[in-house]
């Protein structure tokens, strides 16, 4: 156990976690070169599509060191982007440390100090490393004094790397052996194994993967899972070498995966603790905190036939994305479906584009929303993330709406627009401070329902790429909200309507009928959508219908072609749901909430 | 053509498709050979024996014969009587059969017409596109507007008594008010039979290329309407009948009875290069490449493409849209016969909202769409068809 070690890469996104995977991996020679592809760990088509790690992954390196010892190395890549966060706390806990990323050129950001902070908590190693040195405006001397100043780590830990170019990283390997302790734990004990990630396998069933702190778990024996006590007779464990390898076995301090047969989805939950059953241990390992969602939307599925075999699709995906939560849910327009917590929009997106993806699901969600508070004159407090369920407004006494604060960091130079943007989106109790010379860090209290929806992009774009941003919710405001009831051809579609601020609910009433009338496209009949508080409509827009929609000639005994373009076209709009008379597409009800500018 | 006696509406329909053309239209993507040599309608028409005999024994007496192309009239008289021969060898052709053949103004020989008339053709249809000189250059048409005149003349003069023609519009540049004066010059002939189809541009042809190059962009919407609308409206106070999208006929017995096989899933042959065939819920077609059709021919094989058994959400999408083409329009009863479906039990009232909004009219046992309606004919069954594989039961599933 003393040649083992288990570490994470962190950092603010983008900073080249999985490309210093790439060159840790490749310095190993797990993969032979021809065979090597860029973000090798980004394995799934979405995460390459986007550029961006969506799932830590896992995988075991083997090192002879300096020191002539082999070594074992376990590396969980992690995303850096803030909805996945909680993917980056449970990596945490099955390490001793981490390699802290920082760009050369971009210096520390709003989530390198977040992920900083978990490590802590975690009580893990740190090992600052500063990346892209190769950048002609890498500046590490900069960087070396915000780790100081701002990280409070010493400078003169820190390794200089490019990932890109390979440079540095043997110092890396050696600062991993040396600094990171191994993991404690002991062979002898009963089992006790953390699960910390899944993923369902149609032949083999659930793929369990976990870290064993005490114990040893090998192929025949009886496991128990201990939070609801079900049993299996496990039929492989194994380690992440890029793919699965099969082990003989997998004891304390290591980091694989155990397949069991399971094929009951809903007794595996990730953050429960493995033991054997015939030698149990005497009490589960701390498991993992409960993902916090921040936004809430409905899923349905676009033929309602489909219902449960969406929501087959949804305890699967489950297993492999620990961060949402869900329950059934109905709508009147929509019909049945499930009410889901996301950790912000990105997460919604991902979760909405893999269950299409890997599990063949067409659906619609609802338009976003917050979890918002309402006091009713009876006494009783409603916690309410759906605005179907927007309570009597004659009862309602007080109305609150969640607040969070921002932190962000950017160049001076920008602080003027950035401070527009917050106040346009209701900031208060701005705090500014400069970190170091140039650099600005702004502190603002606001909404989250105005922060979600697309202020980092907004930040971003303003910033010219150089601002980062990072929030927590502090505590629930009164506010005074309305609901935004959108009706088309005269019925309510409660899935579009929103709980708005009534200082803007004209204009987001405007926004929505404008947003809607672009992103449906004309149909056979007329489409009138009108947004609507209260009863009182307080913005329109209508959709005028085809009126020339046929192909002038019927060729010869060619119908074929002319039917197979008729299903084409049909095809294109399978992605959209019916709701009365009108075909809505998926992209509809997120577009209300969008700005114009992007 | 003797009208007294329609035969049963379920006889066959024979096409015969005839590879040639002298020259190439820029916006035509219908098979052809261009130039071609004796020698090559030579070895076309002895494979079409050939392939003539395959199917010698399946289909029942035709009652329709329709000879189209590609250029038929760039036949010489001795060939097209050889073509008519080898069709009366290898098939039973009812008395009273409607016999078109597809004529090129420019080839509007009195000669050459005498001898259709011999041969027992008593149904032309003349490729006449406009009659207005720019329009027919822009086209690419080897014909001018005099010739066009002068073979309408001929064919009146040969003694043909059932004429069709063929117009083009909304070609770039062109006007409505432009567009009209050719079809007042084509109301002067007092056709049997007019199809004015909107000019479209098909891949692989040359104006594809130039549309790709943003040269011919498509008509707007509005205009495209507009142009729909003014025919028929000129047509139907002339006192034709609008009863197809794209085509008019002086009274219901001058409807093309070919034509009609092709909307309602009456079997059809189909002979030579890149022809279709349907018979008892197969459709099948030859591949396009004459040498290739000719060589599978001269080894025994039949030159078929590619086929299709129609599955019952395909076939009910085909009655859908076909059927909303035509003034008939979709018989309720013969609907729900061969496709179990109530037609005005859709869900979402889509009948009655198609009412509503002008579309379609409820009439006589059956769903026939307005003008307006056929102007949309394609949206139509779309939406038709949508609520059909929506509804939980129904077995029509579109496109499995
Ligand atoms: N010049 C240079 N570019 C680098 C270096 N390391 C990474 N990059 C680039 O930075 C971008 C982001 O790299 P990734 O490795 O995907 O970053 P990440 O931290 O894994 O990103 P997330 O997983 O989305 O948080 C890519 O375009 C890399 O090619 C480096 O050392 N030098
Ligand atoms: S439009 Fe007629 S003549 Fe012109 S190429 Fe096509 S088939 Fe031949
Ligand atoms: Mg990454």
């Amino acid at each position: 156990m003393n040649q083992i070690r288990n570490f994470s890469i962190i950092a603010h996104i983008d900073h080249g976690k999985s490309t210093l995977a790439d060159r840790m991996i490749q310095f190993t020679g797990l993969v032979e070169d021809r065979n090597f592809k860029d973000q090798i760990l980004d394995n799934m088509d979405i995460e390459r599509e986007r550029g961006i790690t969506i799932k830590s992954q896992a995988v075991s390196l083997p090192y002879r060191a300096a020191d002539g010892q082999e070594y074992t190395l376990n590396l969980i890549d992690t995303p850096g982007h803030v909805d996945f966060s909680y993917e980056v706390s449970r990596s945490l806990a099955s390490c001793e440390g981490v390699l802290l990323l920082v760009d050369a050129a971009q210096g520390v950001q709003a989530q390198t100090v977040a992920n900083l902070y978990m490590a802590m908590e975690h009580d893990l190693e740190v090992i600052p490393v500063i990346n892209k040195i190769d950048l002609p405006t890498a500046d590490i001397e900069r960087v070396m004094e915000q780790i100081d100043g701002e990280l409070g780590i010493d400078p003169y830990k820190a390794i200089p790397c490019s990932a890109k170019a390979g440079i540095g990283i043997e110092p890396i390997f050696e600062a991993i052996v040396k600094k990171i302790p191994p993991p404690k734990g002991d062979d002898a004990l009963p089992l006790s194994a953390l699960i910390f990630d899944a993923k369902y396998d149609p032949f083999r069933g659930t793929i369990i993967h976990c870290r064993v702190f005490d114990g040893r778990v090998r192929a025949g024996d009886q496991i128990r899972f201990m939070y609801n006590g079900t049993v299996y007779r496990v039929e492989e464990v194994g380690k992440f070498l890029l793919s699965r390898s099969r082990t003989e076995s997998l004891g304390a301090g290591e980091v694989g995966y155990i397949i069991a047969g399971v094929k009951t989805v809903s007794d595996v939950h990730v953050g429960d603790t493995i033991t054997l059953d015939g030698r149990p241990c005497a009490k589960p390992l701390p498991g993992f905190r409960e993902a916090k969602p921040v936004v809430f939307a409905s899923i349905y599925p676009i033929a309602s036939d489909d219902y449960e075999e969406l929501s087959i699709a949804l305890e699967k995906y489950k297993l492999n994305d620990a961060a949402l939560v869900y329950q059934k849910d109905s709508s009147v327009a929509l019909g049945q479906g499930f009410r889901c917590g996301f950790l912000g929009l990105l997460h919604l997106d991902i979760v909405q584009e893999r269950l299409e993806r890997e599990f063949n699901q067409s659906i619609v969600l609802s338009v976003p929303s917050v979890r918002y508070r309402f006091s009713l004159n009876t006494g009783e407090v409603l916690e309410i993330d759906n605005p179907s369920l927007y309570p009597d407004p004659a009862k309602i006494d007080k109305t609150e709406e969640p607040y969070i604060r921002a932190t962000m960091m950017f160049p001076e130079k920008y602080l003027g627009t950035v401070m527009k943007l917050c106040l346009d989106k209701r900031g208060s109790n701005t705090r500014i401070h400069y970190p170091s010379p140039g650099r600005t860090e702004l502190f603002v209290e606001m909404p989250l329902a105005e922060v979600i929806f697309d202020f980092y992009d907004r930040l971003k774009t303003l910033t010219q790429g150089y601002g980062s941003f990072d929030y927590e919710i502090i505590d629930y405001r009164v506010s005074d909200l309305v609901l935004l009831d959108i009706l088309v051809n005269g019925e309510k579609v409660d899935a579009l309507s929103q709980i708005v601020h009534r200082d803007r609910a004209r204009e987001r009433g405007v926004h929505a009928c404008d947003r809607l009338k672009d992103e449906i496209p004309r149909q056979m009949f007329k489409i009138a959508i009108q947004g609507a508080i209260g009863g009182q409509i307080v913005s329109r827009s209508t959709i005028s219908p085809f009126r020339k929609d046929v192909i002038a000639k019927c060729y010869g005994g060619d119908i074929t072609r002319k039917r197979k373009l008729l299903e084409k076209q049909k095809k294109g709009k399978k992605r959209m749901k019916m709701v009365g008379n009108v075909s809505i597409p998926q992209s509809a009800f997120i577009a209300v909430l969008k700005s114009d500018t992007d | 053509m003797d009208r007294r006696a329609p035969p049963a509406p379920s006889a066959p329909g024979l096409y015969v498709h005839v590879p040639f053309c002298l020259t190439k239209c820029p916006y035509c993507h219908f098979h052809s050979r261009s130039p071609f040599g004796r020698e090559d309608v030579k070895r076309w028409l002895d494979a079409l024996s050939l392939e003539a005999a395959f199917y010698r024994d399946l289909f029942p007496p035709f009652d329709t014969v329709y000879i189209g192309g590609g250029t038929p009239s760039a036949l010489t008289a001795s060939e097209m009587g050889r073509l008519a021969a080898a069709i009366r060898r290898n098939f039973a052709i009812e008395p009273f059969s409607e016999w078109t053949v597809e004529v090129n103004p420019g080839d509007a020989a009195p000669g050459l017409l005498a001898v259709y008339r011999d041969l027992g053709i008593n149904r032309v249809n003349a490729g006449i596109q406009s009659f207005d000189d720019e329009t027919l250059s822009f086209l690419g048409r080897r014909h001018d507007a005099r010739q066009a005149a002068k073979a309408v003349e001929a064919l009146r003069s040969a003694g043909f008594d059932n004429i069709g023609l063929d117009l083009l519009y909304g070609i770039p540049g062109q006007t409505v008010e432009e567009w009209l004066e050719t079809l007042s010059a084509a109301l002067r002939y007092e056709p049997e039979h007019l199809s004015c189809y909107e000019l479209t541009v098909e891949p692989g042809t040359p104006f594809f290329v130039l549309r790709e190059k943003g040269v011919l962009p498509p008509l707007p919407e509005d205009l495209s309407l507009r142009f729909f609308m003014e025919t028929s409206g000129r047509l139907t106070d002339n006192g034709y009948l609008h009863y197809e999208v794209s085509n008019f006929a002086r009274d219901a017995s001058l409807r093309s009875r070919h034509n009609r096989k092709y909307w309602d899933h009456t079997p059809y042959l189909g002979l030579g290069p890149s022809a279709h065939s349907f018979l008892e819920g197969r459709r099948w077609w030859n591949g396009e490449d004459l040498d290739a059709w000719e060589k599978a021919l001269r080894e025994g094989r039949r030159p078929v493409g590619g086929e299709e058994v129609l599955t019952t959400g395909q076939r009910c999408l085909e009655s859908l849209f076909l059927g909303l083409r035509t003034s008939e329009g979709i018989s309720l009863d013969g609907f729900r016969e061969e496709h179990g479906i109530d037609l005005l039990a859709l869900q979402g009232g889509l009948v009655e909202r198609s009412a509503a909004e002008g579309l379609l009219v409820v009439d006589g046992g059956a769903l026939k769409p307005t003008v307006r309606g056929m102007a949309v004919a394609d949206g139509l069954a779309r939406l038709f068809s949508d609520s059909l594989s929506l509804r939980d039961g129904v077995s029509c599933p579109s496109g499995t």
